[in-house]
């Protein structure tokens, strides 16, 4: 096997291993639109990064944070729906990170592997980025797991059995940003959230504690990833398409096979 | 004064509003230890408002919630909107309420008739289940307040009786005090101590013998109100059980 495909399969379980658990958080709080946004507006990350000529990962990660924190001010006191702020954040925010990488002449970008991800052109720094930023994250998910299940369930519940709520929703929102910025580069902004909610919902039917189903997310993503990579390198498809299309077949048969209970 | 129970809860002069309407004006309200409040009034007249203040789940604009060193809360919330895509059993939702009570779980799922229940799925449960599943949750904090926003939902009406007395059953063996949210006051009459008529302003308080006489509730209420209580002034020669099933008290049953 060649060493580029070594470092994609790396990085693609890296990726799921860590969308998994978090995706199924996802799931259950419908933010799926939410995840959306957040990857749609990367894109305007990594135009910035280009504009200032800092670290793409870095001023991904900033700018989503920032979104973050802007969406969970935004969710409050206002009168459009959430899913209309979210609609009109998430576009014009692509559409803003397009429009300004239109104005970088001095590099040229390749647009395609920011929006379905280049696997096949992961280097051993992103291999670091994700698999250092996949243990932070799961290592931050697990300590907050209890508190973060709690207000999923029943947000106000949580809050008077004593649940620090705004805090733990935070930091799920900085875990999901942090997540989209490091696996970007891999499945890229438009199929990134797939990543979250795919395996999630195909690991529902053989769960029966949220906990299996959040490991069940991962080792589903990682069958997809391997699948997926293999299609791709089989009949010369592109990678991150043809790895989400593995996890959507997946689902699939296991909906099938399994009816729900 | 001094053998009255101590009061677990105090709202003073409680005023908040939205939008430029007054939800709350001035609310005035205490529960004490053993004691149950009920909570009734329009549609729209702050009653959940109210208890969320309580619960310090919003910041009243004016006035403030004063609360008994120590207090620890039972609350069962009016609505549980779960996603279909939670595997989460009965008993697994229970576990939840955390570790800090000495009453065991068996214990709790025997006094709310829901063991055959605790490995469900939550999804799959009936509106009744449901909210005994959620006053288990509540109940097994131990609390010395139980808050409880319109605890028959979704029940039926022979079921919300014995919610009631439930809920009643609950209040003697723990002495908790208790403070609920109706629709009705006359299903909730036989269990209640405390009637707080609440239409932004507090109406009427008091016994509800005086307060379905008051004025301020027949006005709220009309004379249907009146004509209702009429129903469970009957008498009964057999009960229901918590299953809406009939329990004989002698052979053959009727109204008599």
């Amino acid at each position: 096997m060649d060493d580029f495909l070594l470092r994609a399969v790396f990085a693609g379980l890296g990726v799921a291993l860590v969308t998994g658990p978090l995706g199924v958080f996802v799931v259950w709080r419908r933010m799926a639109y939410f995840g959306d946004t957040l990857a749609h507006s990367a894109l305007l990350g990594i135009a910035l990064g280009f504009l200032l000529g800092i670290n793409l990962n870095l001023s991904v990660i900033l700018l989503s944070i920032l979104l973050a924190l802007l969406l969970v001010g935004m969710n409050r006191n206002s009168h459009l729906s959430h899913d209309t702020q979210l609609g009109i954040l998430a576009h014009s925010a692509l559409s803003l990170g397009l429009v300004v990488m239109a104005f970088q002449t001095s590099v040229r970008v390749d647009l395609m592997a920011y929006l379905f991800g280049d696997i096949l052109a992961v280097n051993a720094t992103d291999l670091l980025w994700v698999w250092g930023g996949g243990f932070v994250v799961l290592t931050i998910l697990m300590l907050i797991w209890k508190p973060l299940l709690s207000i999923t369930v029943h947000e106000e519940l949580a809050q008077v059995e004593g649940t620090p709520v705004v805090a733990v929703r935070i930091a799920f929102m900085l875990l999901i940003a942090l997540v989209i910025a490091v696996s970007m580069k891999i499945v890229g902004v438009l199929l990134v959230t797939s990543m979250m909610i795919i395996p999630a919902a195909a690991a529902r039917n053989l769960s029966r504690t949220p906990e299996q189903m959040a490991l069940l997310a991962a080792v589903m993503g990682a069958i997809a990833v391997i699948l997926g990579l293999a299609g791709s390198w089989q009949w010369d498809t592109p990678a991150g398409p043809s790895v989400v299309v593995a996890a959507a077949l997946l689902f699939s048969v296991v909906r099938v096979v399994i009816p729900a209970r | 004064m001094s053998n009255q129970p101590e009061t677990l809860i105090e709202a003073k002069a409680v005023s908040i509003s939205h939008q430029g309407r007054a939800v709350l004006q001035d609310v005035n309200m205490a529960v004490r230890r053993g004691e149950i409040v009920t909570l009734i009034g329009p549609n729209g007249a702050g009653k959940t408002t109210l208890i969320r203040v309580m619960l310090g789940l919003i910041k009243a604009d004016s006035g403030k919630v004063v609360r008994s060193a120590g207090l620890c809360i039972g609350y069962m919330p009016q609505h549980l909107s779960l996603s279909e895509n939670m595997p989460l059993t009965v008993r697994r939702f229970l576990q939840m309420a955390g570790k800090n009570s000495k009453l065991s779980m068996q214990d709790v799922l025997q006094e709310l008739a829901i063991e055959p229940l605790a490995d469900y799925p939550m999804q799959r449960l009936s509106g009744g289940e449901r909210q005994r599943v959620l006053l288990a949750r509540a109940l097994l904090r131990q609390p010395d307040l139980l808050v409880l926003d319109e605890p028959v939902q979704g029940v039926d009406v022979t079921g919300q009786a014995a919610l009631y007395n439930l809920i009643t059953r609950i209040r003697n063996r723990f002495n908790c005090g208790v403070l609920m949210i109706s629709h009705d006051l006359h299903l909730v009459m036989a269990n209640t101590d405390q009637v707080l008529c609440l239409n932004h302003h507090v109406c009427c308080s008091g016994h509800p013998d005086s307060v379905s006489q008051h004025p301020a509730y027949l006005e709220l209420f009309g004379t249907a109100a009146q004509s209702e209580l009429a129903i469970y002034t009957h008498h009964h020669d057999h009960t229901h059980d918590i299953h809406g099933n009939v329990e004989s008290d002698h052979e053959g049953h009727g109204h008599g």
